[in-house]
């Protein structure tokens, strides 16, 4: 019996040894690996992980008042929203708005609080003036006293809105939503509405790029993959010349060729196919020129790379079986590319969803998509709630594409393997 | 082609040679001799027809050389030479995707050269097989009966049969990546003859298979091709497969058939020094006429050697010559005795093949002068070094042109 346990230890005992052999292998091997990669993990965490979260987390946030006001905001939170709040209420603000002016507390939550009701901020001001110096008074008097407004719901109200941590009505406003004095979801006043209309505005200017792109570069692909590799490589150049050029510089002289004393209409006057300019710029024709030479390479060398790996031989085997050769193509050749078509339009659509520069340089008024709002709220009203809340919201939008395209790939590529 | 009849009963047929076969045979086994004729093209219309064809890519070299071709109905044919001899473009051009340069092709009574491909009725079997890879099997097979507007329930039938036969009935809704390789090719001819072509062209499609199923394949082609009368053009670069399958060979150099012929008559009597050293292993020696008489002539090698040999070519006396001997017909020590060309030569190495040996010696300054000797005969004694004796008879030489 002995013997037979002797034996197996014996028989384990290498095998236990590979294993931490392989093991300490295959460690060194991952650490390398993993040193390689550092800096690059490093860079995005940095540049990219942290960045983001703090956005997603500035359309949600609502810290001002609770950070300047901890007492009043913990205090109205308990109130039932009914009349006006009790005296410890009163006090609790008054205390802390005095003690707000030191470090620029008063600033921040004047600015949240012009959110609510844009004359809060001269409130605020005109109130701490008329604070008394005494501490042995009443409250609710003395602030009635400065301000008739601090006697309405309302005004408390506004208050007890911001007191929480988080708030979503950044993430409402943004679709033009906002909660109403009961609390519930609801469409703003209609001539207020703006921010869907935008959504809606991008998805079609992105579309429309997209279809465009694919419509112009589908052609050209194929032709880059059919050439001999001379002339393919010749073509391919051209097609990724533009990217030698800066995009103001390429967007600025599609303003001056479009415009209305440019060399397109002057061309086509000269010609005689118009008698007087037509507006080619500072509107959606404009935007689209514009977007659409822009982003064509992206379309064109994703759509390339999968027909390269086509055999020719498929549209022939269809031809031998007595298909007409556009049959052939539309049935055997098109269906092949799906995956090239598939990520050229999810690249242009996603690339084109966030396009500023060139819809605010060649494009009107109503040509401006969301990008152009985020970038008025960070950049003129220093509203980041409101800009990170339209920025996620784009980003949504775009992860979900992204698993459609994600889910159309990996089909595709059960097809292929 | 009327002679595929689906319905019948796929039992009555000789099943032992392969499942792909079975399909498309029926009334075949029971064909009379004079039918097999008939099919097999004895008749003297033959079914394609190539006439003065010249093609060139850049207007400057001449890819096909005045290529006349006719091959009967019911024929395997073999289109065999190195890369870039012209016997891929020829097949291409019968197929309708390369345009001949000048002359014309017929297949039939009708003139090919501007009849578009996808109109010209011919199943093709591709390299990679082509097998388009996002549709099933099915879908696959399908394909050539849908362009052809075949009615939905007949098509299912023929199509039902086809993949019983090649017995990939559960892989029908399989996708060709999701075959094996033997697999995909049975699909692939599947679909090249489910549409009952006049014609099956055949593009090195066993190239992609490993030894073993490339051979397998070959004889089931072939079989194939016996037993339901098909005129197939096949394309390969591979001599032994095309000496296993082929009615008549084509060997091809240069844009140029150097010789068309039975597998046998291309082996035994190569009409050129390039036929010999393509097909099959080869000895050569360097030599010039002596005289000439009748089929034989005596030509002289090295130092003053000579041997008699069988004489092809328009060689005149005084000109040089390139013997050619195949190594399994030279004799060695013993059984060289009476031959009447009989030559000292050193032996330098062996290389032992399993079921054969081969010897190399140096003959007359040669030192790569190959002898083929099964195993079981070779003399034990023998070791590198030796000086034996070779010999061979008339007719197993034979004198071709220099070049």
């Amino acid at each position: 019996m002995s013997s037979i346990t002797a034996n197996h230890n014996a028989d384990n005992q290498p095998i236990t040894g590979l294993k931490a052999q392989l093991r300490r292998a295959e460690r060194m091997k991952k650490i390398k690996a993993m040193l390689l990669v550092a800096p690059l993990a490093l860079f995005l965490i940095i540049a990219f992980v942290m960045p983001i979260s703090s956005m997603l987390w500035r359309s949600i946030d609502n810290t001002e008042v609770s950070s300047v006001m901890p007492l009043t905001a913990a205090a109205i939170l308990d109130w039932d929203g009914q009349g006006i709040p009790d005296e410890a209420v009163f006090e609790a603000f008054a205390q802390e708005l005095r003690e707000s002016r030191a470090g620029g507390g008063l600033g921040r939550i004047g600015r949240r609080l012009n959110y609510e009701d844009p004359t809060f901020r001269s409130l605020l001001t005109q109130t701490l003036r008329g604070l008394p110096l005494s501490t042995e008074v009443s409250w609710t008097e003395e602030l009635i006293g400065i301000n008739a407004r601090w006697n309405e719901t309302s005004t408390w109200l506004a208050i007890q809105r911001t007191a929480p941590t988080v708030t979503d009505r950044y993430l409402l406003a943004a679709l033009d939503l906002e909660r109403d004095i009961d609390g519930k979801v609801a469409q703003i006043a209609e001539n207020q509405r703006l921010y869907v209309s935008v959504f809606q505005r991008t998805l079609v200017i992105a579309g429309g790029v997209t279809l465009i792109c694919l419509f112009l570069g589908f052609p050209l692909a194929y032709l880059l993959a059919t050439l001999p590799p001379s002339k393919s490589n010749l073509l391919l150049i051209c097609v990724l010349l533009p990217f030698w050029t800066s995009l103001l510089v390429r967007t600025a002289a599609w303003i001056v060729l479009l415009q209305s004393g440019g060399l397109v209409n002057s061309g086509l006057m000269a010609t005689g196919i118009i008698d007087s300019p037509i507006q080619l710029v500072f509107n959606r024709i404009g935007v689209f020129f514009a977007m659409v030479h822009v982003l064509l390479p992206f379309m064109i060398l994703p759509l390339y790379s999968v027909m390269k790996g086509v055999p020719s031989s498929y549209q022939r085997a269809a031809v031998s079986l007595g298909a007409h050769p556009f049959a052939a193509f539309w049935q055997v050749y098109v269906p092949q590319t799906v995956s090239g078509i598939a990520a050229g339009t999810i690249l242009v659509f996603i690339m084109a969803l966030g396009y500023y520069i060139t819809p605010a340089l060649v494009g009107g008024p109503s040509d401006q998509m969301v990008s152009y709002y985020v970038a008025y709220y960070t950049n003129t009203t220093n509203n980041w709630g409101m800009a990170a809340a339209l920025g996620a919201l784009l980003l949504v939008v775009t992860l979900l594409l992204y698993m459609v395209y994600h889910k159309l790939v990996n089909q595709k590529q059960l097809v292929r393997s | 082609m009327g002679n595929n009849n689906y319905n019948t009963h796929p039992l009555e047929v000789e099943c032992y040679f392969s499942p792909l076969l079975s399909i498309f045979i029926n009334k075949s086994v029971s064909l009379t001799q004079e039918e097999k004729d008939m099919q097999t093209g004895t008749s003297n219309e033959p079914l394609v027809r190539f006439t003065g064809v010249q093609k060139t890519y850049d207007g400057e070299s001449l890819v096909v050389k005045d290529l006349n071709l006719n091959i009967q109905k019911g024929e395997f044919v073999t289109l065999l030479g190195p890369s870039g001899s012209g016997k891929t473009t020829c097949l291409m051009m019968l197929a309708g995707f390369e345009t001949p340069t000048s002359g014309d092709i017929f297949l039939g009574n009708q003139r090919l050269n501007t009849l578009p491909p996808h109109k010209r009725n011919i199943g093709m079997v591709f390299q990679n097989y082509a097998l388009f890879p996002h549709m099933t099997v099915e879908e696959n097979l399908f394909y050539p009966l849908k362009t052809r507007k075949m009615p939905k329930h007949e098509a299912r039938q023929k199509v039902d049969k086809v993949l019983q036969t090649i017995q990939l009935e559960s892989f029908a809704k399989r996708r060709p990546s999701q075959l094996s390789g033997g697999q995909q090719q049975r699909v692939a001819l599947a679909r090249a003859l489910v549409f009952e072509p006049q014609l099956v062209l055949m593009d090195e499609p066993l190239g992609a298979l490993d030894k073993q199923l490339r051979e397998h394949m070959q004889l089931e082609i072939k079989h194939l091709h016996e037993n339901l009368g098909l005129t197939v053009v096949f394309v390969t670069h591979d001599q032994s497969e095309a000496l296993t399958m082929s009615d008549r060979v084509a060997v091809f150099n240069d844009g140029v058939i150097q010789q068309i012929d039975t597998p046998q008559a291309l082996y035994e009597h190569p009409a050129n020094s390039f036929v010999a050293q393509f097909i099959g292993e080869n000895n050569t020696i360097m030599g010039k006429v002596d005289s000439i008489e009748d089929d034989f002539c005596r030509v002289s090698f090295g130092d003053g050697l000579g041997t008699r040999a069988s004489r092809i070519q328009s060689l005149s006396t005084g000109s040089s010559t390139r013997l050619s001997i195949r190594p399994e017909r030279i004799r060695l020590n013993g059984s060289s005795e009476g031959l009447p060309n009989r030559f000292k030569a050193t032996l330098h190495e062996f290389i032992y093949l399993g079921d054969h040996l081969r010897l190399r010696c140096e003959l007359a300054g040669n030192d790569q002068f190959y002898v083929k000797v099964p195993v079981s005969e070779l003399c034990p004694s023998l070791s590198v070094g030796d000086a034996i004796d070779i010999g061979w008879r008339d007719e197993d030489v034979r004198a071709l042109d220099a070049s």
